[in-house]
Order: C-alpha cells, then structure tokens, then sequence
C-alpha cells in the first residue's frame, strides 16, 4: 500500500530544462522579433498614412476627378469607378472559368492521363508566375488580335488570367473536402456525373470558392503593375463607362499621386492608401465570415 | 435440437465455447426460417454471376465467382475482411466504374441482361439496383429532400412527390419518428434514423434489387436489430443482398449465405478473395460442406 501511494505522489515537477535553456530562449526571441517587425511595418504604414492623409480623407475623395492644377481639391472618383469596374468584370470572367475548369480537373479528369498531369504541373506554377508577366500576356496577345490595350476590358482579362490560377486551385481544394460518401450517395441513386456536381458537389463546396475568390479578387484590386504595362491611363477626368473605356485604378492613381513633389498630391495619395487598405481588410473580413460560418462539417 | 449437427462430423469442434457460439447462431437460423416460406434449394435469380473476375489494375481481388441471388430473398455475403466482399457488391450495379482501374471480367447479369454490355446506361443499372453503404451517408438537405432525390435526379413522373416521401419513410420504419421534422437537415437524426433515411431514399427510386454493404456496422444493437427487422419487411418487395462481418446478423435475416475467402494467388502471392460455399442459410450455419466455412462460423478464423 505505501509504495502505491508513493508512486502516486511521485513528483511531477519538472525534472528537465523543458524550453528554458538559453538556446530555446534566443530561438523564440527570433520568433518574436521576427512577428513584432512584420506587425510594426504594418503600423508604420497604416499611422503614417493616417497623419498624413487624414485631412484629404473626405468627400472630395470620393465625388472629384484628380487634378493637376488644383492638387488641394484632387479625388480619386475615376479611381475607385475604375477599380469597381475591372474587379467586376475580372469576378465575371474569371470565376466561372475557374470554377468549371476545377470541376473538370476533379471530376472528370482522369488523372492518369499525361494531358491532364501537365495541366496539373502547370497550374501550380501558374500560381506563382509575376503578375506582370500576365500584363506582358495580355498586351502581345491584345495586339495580335487588335483589342485596344488601354480599356477596360483589357485590363480585366489581365487580372482575371492573374488570378485563374488561384480560382482554379482553392475550387478544387473546396471540392475535395466534400466526402466522397456524398458523392457516392448522389450516384447510388441514379443520379448521373452532372447531375451529382450540380447538386451535391458545388453547393457544397460554395463556401469554399468564395472565400478563394473573394481573397483572389483583393490580389487583383491591389495590383498594379499588369495595368501599368497595359497603359493603365495617368490623369483620367470621366467615369469609365463601358468595356472600351479608358479608365485607372486605385493603384495606378495612388502610383501617380506619390511619385508627384507636391505635398498635396501625397497627402491624396495616403488617404487612397487608407481607402485601398480598408476595402482589402473588408474583403478580407467577409471571406474568412463566410469560411467560418458556412464551411461545412462533416 | 442441434447438438446432432455437430455429431455427425467428422470435424470435432472440441472447445465448448465455440460449439455454443455455433449452436446459438443455429437456433438464430431456426427463428428466421419459421417465419419464412420454404425456399428452393436453388434460387431463382434475379441477378447472377458467372466466373466474375474483379480486378484493381494489376490486382485481382475477386476471383472467378458464381452465383446467383434470389428474388424476394436476402443473401448475405460473409467473409474475412479484405476477401472482396464490398468488391464484389460493387460490381452489382456499377459503382466500381467510379474507382480509377477497377474492372470486371466474367458475366454479371440482372434479369439475364449484362450489366457490363457495351449499350447498358450504368445510370439505369443503378437505378433499377440501389445500394446503401456502410456508414449512413444522408445529404446536407432537409429530411424531405434527401428523399426526394432520387426521384429529382431521375426525372421520374411522380403525381405527388409528399405522397412519395411519405410511402418511402414509411416502408423504411422512420415516418413516425420524422414527420414532424421532414424540413429539418438530415444531419441532425441519430445514425440509425440516418442509416434508415438512407434506405427510405433507396426505395423512393423504387429499384428491384437493394444492395447493402455493412449497413449496421457503424451503428448500436437496437438501431441495428431496427435496420434487421426492416430488411425482412422489405424482402417481401425487394431482392436484397447484405454484406455483413456480423455472422449473427446473417443468420438472423438471410435466406441464403455466401462464404468468401482470401487465398494467396499461387503466381503473384497476392490475396484473392473467392467463394466456398453458398447455400440457405439453414445449411450453410449448421452443416457447411466446407471446412473452411465451418472454421469461421464457429469462430476459429477470420
Ligand atoms: N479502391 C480500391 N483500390 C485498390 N484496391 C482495393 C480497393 N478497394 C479494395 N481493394 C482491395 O481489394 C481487396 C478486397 O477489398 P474489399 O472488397 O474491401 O474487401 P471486404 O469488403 O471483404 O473487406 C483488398 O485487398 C483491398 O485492399
Ligand atoms: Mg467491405
């Protein structure tokens, strides 16, 4: 009985170092280090943004095209129109086009084929190829066939072939976590291949492809340098209105204000960096809603 | 009562504890046939296998089996894990077309129709020959719908699908506990009430022949005795075969009983899995002819 009761109380303080010794200790001084710097960049910038664009944060911002000779009164209306415009049509273009080829590479295809492990290899590369190389893409291929470079449309099938790759591979991830039981189930009914994507695999993977869309669309609002090789236009005074239109985007115009000696010019340029920087934490804010609220478990 | 069966062996079964587990499965049989016709001593089938061959790739993991499944009977497929029970269950309507290099050799035949002809819709196979699978399966939609499914999906003319809903939750021994819920996510029934649901949705598309694969292994005794004395009441309307590990459960509710093995294939050394014996139920459970089968239901293998 007594030795029972000694193993029972036998100590279970800590008999090793455990994470305390000096090398742990550096390490996670790393790791902190490391955190804290990249949280500070971000502060940096959102503070010094803020101080410096605070005042021009306005309604001039939104209502008044920009100015070369009233810097003070400059806006970013023909920006934020532009922007809204091309990630519209970008959405549009490229999330159908995802969606169905990712419902091709996991439904259909038969992956032992060589055509289909090459678009396989091929697409993950794709996801990580420059996006200016798609705005290199889009110009040589927009020339050859005579589409204007510096509209719209242009620009959109830029973003919207930056951000396929991107589309195709989260769809495919949504899909795969639907449980082949389901889809067994669809099929053991009489339901045919389509039929099951239909109604079983898509749905379920909705939650899935809108976060990755949604976080694919805030990549393609925040970029420039597709558009820049595109032509994207400097000094826009009209609201674009239609595919063949000229037009900027936010990144463009805040490219243009900052490069610009004027202090006005900078203080716009910051308040469009506030006004960028809180559309992509909105979009942000709603893809991981929706993943949260909508992800299925099974 | 049954201690004669095991006197006239040739083949002790010395432990006592093995010759009560064989004669508590013997008796099981005895309830069953009580209240059951005669059956014939071969059954006239409803579907039919001939030197089937079942192959993933390179692998043959069914090898050349016969037999024939009896209409309005249940047939129980048993066997060690891993001998091609579920294979071969899958090769009844077409679900092994869905696994990447699963293919079939030999004659499977429904109505004496292959199933494996060149003009056959695996759609229709399925259709005609439903399946409910080891671990319930409901979609993620209202109890109503996954019913309604079937139905849906095959464009069947139904005067009023409630009406439909109703007669299948019904026959599958689950309206009482659900129609007061029928819009609710199937998700939130117990798994035995799913496993039921899983069957009410088979017998809405109205197939003559209902394939289960363990469809009681995921769930506890009184949901499984539930999905038991459902399959009895179903037999009445619907050919079923059942794979079960459970011998207990083939003695209760099957008419007739296929025993598999697996063999080590003499050229490549890879498992094989093959049929011993196949006969009623009765038979198969208290004079198997083979000693392999013997060995397993009395509990010595497997
Ligand atoms: N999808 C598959 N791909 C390759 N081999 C498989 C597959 N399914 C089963 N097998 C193999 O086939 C054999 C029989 O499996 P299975 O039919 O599941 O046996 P049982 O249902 O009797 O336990 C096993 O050796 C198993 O590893
Ligand atoms: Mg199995």
């Amino acid at each position: 009985m007594a030795s029972i009761g000694s193993i029972a109380t036998a100590p279970l303080r800590a008999s090793r170092e455990g994470d305390k010794n000096a090398k742990s200790i550096v390490f996670l001084g790393v790791l902190w280090f490391t955190v804290l710097f990249s949280v500070l960049s971000l502060a940096v910038l959102l503070v010094t943004s803020f101080l410096d664009g605070s005042t021009r944060l306005d309604a001039n911002l939104f209502t008044r095209y920009s100015s070369i000779v009233l810097p003070e009164l400059a806006g970013a209306r023909a920006a934020i129109l532009g922007s809204a415009l091309v990630i519209v049509l970008t959405a549009v273009m490229a999330i159908p086009l995802g969606v169905a080829a990712a419902v091709y590479l996991e439904e259909f295809a038969d992956s032992r084929r060589w055509y289909n492990k090459l678009i396989e290899v091929n697409l993950t590369n794709l996801a990580a190829v420059p996006a200016i190389v798609y705005g290199m893409l889009t110009a040589g291929v927009a020339l050859s066939i005579g589409l204007p470079r510096r509209v719209v449309l242009t620009g959109a099938i830029a973003l919207a072939l930056l951000i396929l790759p991107v589309i195709i591979i989260t769809t495919r991830e949504a899909m795969r976590a639907v449980p082949q039981e389901i889809r067994q189930g669809s099929l053991a009914l009489g339901a045919t291949p389509l039929q099951t994507v239909w109604r079983q695999t898509l749905p379920a993977a909705v939650p899935g492809i809108a976060t990755g869309s949604i976080l694919a669309l805030s990549r393609a609002l925040g970029e420039a340098a597709p558009l820049l090789l595109l032509g994207g236009l400097v000094f826009v005074s009209y609201d674009p209105n239609g595919l063949f239109s000229g037009y900027t985007v936010l990144p463009i115009q805040i490219y243009n204000w900052a490069k610009e000696p004027q202090l006005a010019f900078q203080q716009v340029a910051s308040a469009a960096i506030i006004l960028m920087l809180a559309l992509l934490l909105l979009m942000n804010a709603v893809a991981i809603v929706i993943r949260n609220r909508y992800q299925k478990r099974w | 009562m049954n201690s004669h069966y095991y006197s006239t062996r040739t083949h002790d079964v010395a432990e006592a504890g093995n010759e009560t587990a064989a004669n508590e499965l013997a008796s099981l049989v005895e309830v069953r046939q009580d209240d059951r016709r005669s059956l014939p001593s071969d059954p006239k089938p409803i579907m039919e296998c001939e030197g089937v061959d079942v192959f993933y790739d390179d692998f043959r993991a069914v090898t050349d089996v016969s037999l024939g499944f009896g209409y309005n009977e249940i047939t129980a497929l048993i066997g060690p894990s891993g001998c091609g029970k579920s294979t071969l269950l899958r090769s009844l309507n077409r679900m092994n077309d869905l696994i990447l290099g699963a293919r079939v050799e030999g004659a499977v035949t429904f109505h004496g129709q292959s199933i494996y002809a060149k003009d056959v819709d695996p759609i229709e196979v399925r259709r005609r020959i439903g399946m409910v699978f080891q671990k319930p399966n409901p979609f993620p939609k209202s109890i109503y719908d996954n019913v309604a499914y079937g139905p849906r999906v095959t464009g069947a003319k139904v005067s009023d699908m409630d009406d439909l809903v109703e007669e299948a939750l019904t026959r599958s021994a689950l309206w009482d506990e659900v129609k007061d819920k029928l819009k609710q996510s199937a998700l939130g029934l117990s798994g035995g009430q799913q496993q039921r649901l899983c069957i009410a949705r088979t017998i809405a598309i109205r197939p003559e022949v209902i394939l289960m694969d363990e469809p009681c292994s995921a769930l506890d005794p009184i949901a499984t005795s539930r999905i038991e004395d459902l399959m009895v009441e179903l037999v009445k309307d619907y050919s079923i075969i059942i794979v079960t590990h459970n011998m207990q459960q083939a003695a209760r509710v099957a008419d007739r009983t296929a025993f598999f093995t697996a063999l080590a294939d003499e050229g490549t050394g890879d498992r094989t899995g093959l049929l011993v014996e196949y006969d009623l139920t009765a038979k198969i459970f208290s004079t198997p002819a083979d000693e392999r089968t013997e060995n397993y239901i009395s509990g010595r293998f497997g």
